[in-house]
């Protein structure tokens, strides 16, 4: 059986090229998608790949405030979320729709 | 090893946030957000994050996405309704994200020497005790101000939970 051409170790490189690919199929989902609750997911989708460039480069650097910054970003995202979705479940109450197209008070 | 185990990964988070993008029901796309963060936090070990892979799997995975499957099932948010998009959306919005993965990747390949790699157990400075002695020393006044900040939200989503707006 031939040996696979892998590298003996995952160029770094590799691991942030992949938080690209995660961050831009957030932006994907944030932009194309109506449900509020799924464009809120694609955010959250957006924090996670900011997290792994953060302990990506704080593997480079073999440093520990990648990693004191990604867990700073997971709070404030449990803060984020507690926040959004009590707004959303608002949303619902006074219009019974989750479509954000059709809130819109405050465009023009 | 190391590579397999980060391809394998990195497939699962990408499929699964494909499948996050694609899928027309609430609920398929938060189980398939848990699966990316779960493939995440396995490659977070391999960065030798054992804390933050830990504190994703408890807080992300667990309690964020418990609230977000709750919300779900307390709205009965069911499938989205197809409408025609604009023009210039449906033509040009895939192709812009591609170039903008293209580009990306261009930079890191460019910025980065391909000669560095990752290997799994060279960074040993992720462990809890200098998690916490780097918290609780140097960044010890962003702790307690995020503190303030959970305060404000729990408060802060009772309040708008509660709330009878006219």
């Amino acid at each position: 059986m031939p040996e696979l051409p892998l590298p003996q170790s995952v160029p770094l490189a590799w691991y942030l090229i992949l938080s690209a690919i995660l961050f831009t199929l957030g932006v994907a989902g944030f932009l194309f998608r109506r449900n509020v609750i799924t464009v809120f997911m694609s955010i959250e989708l957006m924090l996670n790949a900011v997290n792994l460039s953060f302990v990506t480069f704080s593997y480079k650097f073999k440093q520990v405030d990648g990693h004191i910054f990604s867990f700073f970003v997971m709070v404030v995202a449990a803060a984020e979320a507690a926040v959004g979705l009590a707004i959303i479940l608002t949303i619902f109450k006074n219009r019974q729709t989750l479509e954000i197209d059709e809130v819109s008070s405050l465009k023009n | 090893m190391d590579a397999i185990l980060f391809l394998l990964f990195a497939a699962i988070a990408v499929v699964c946030g494909l499948n996050l993008v694609l899928q027309s029901h609430p609920i398929s796309s938060a189980l398939s957000l848990v699966g990316v963060m779960g493939s995440l936090a396995v490659l977070y070990l391999l960065l030798g994050g054992e804390f933050i892979a830990a504190a994703q799997l408890i807080v992300y995975a667990g309690a964020i996405m418990v609230l977000f499957i709750f919300v779900i099932m307390l709205l009965n948010a069911g499938t989205e309704r197809k409408l025609p998009r604009r023009l210039w959306v449906k033509y040009a919005g895939l192709p812009l994200l591609a170039v903008f993965i293209g580009i990306a990747s261009f930079v890191i390949q460019r910025m980065l020497p391909v000669t560095e790699g990752v290997k799994f157990g060279a960074m040993t400075h992720g462990n809890p005790r200098e998690i916490g002695r780097a918290l609780f020393q140097i960044y010890l006044l962003p702790f307690e101000v995020t503190s303030v900040l959970i305060l404000i939200a729990i408060l802060g989503a009772v309040v708008l939970a509660r709330k009878e707006i006219d």
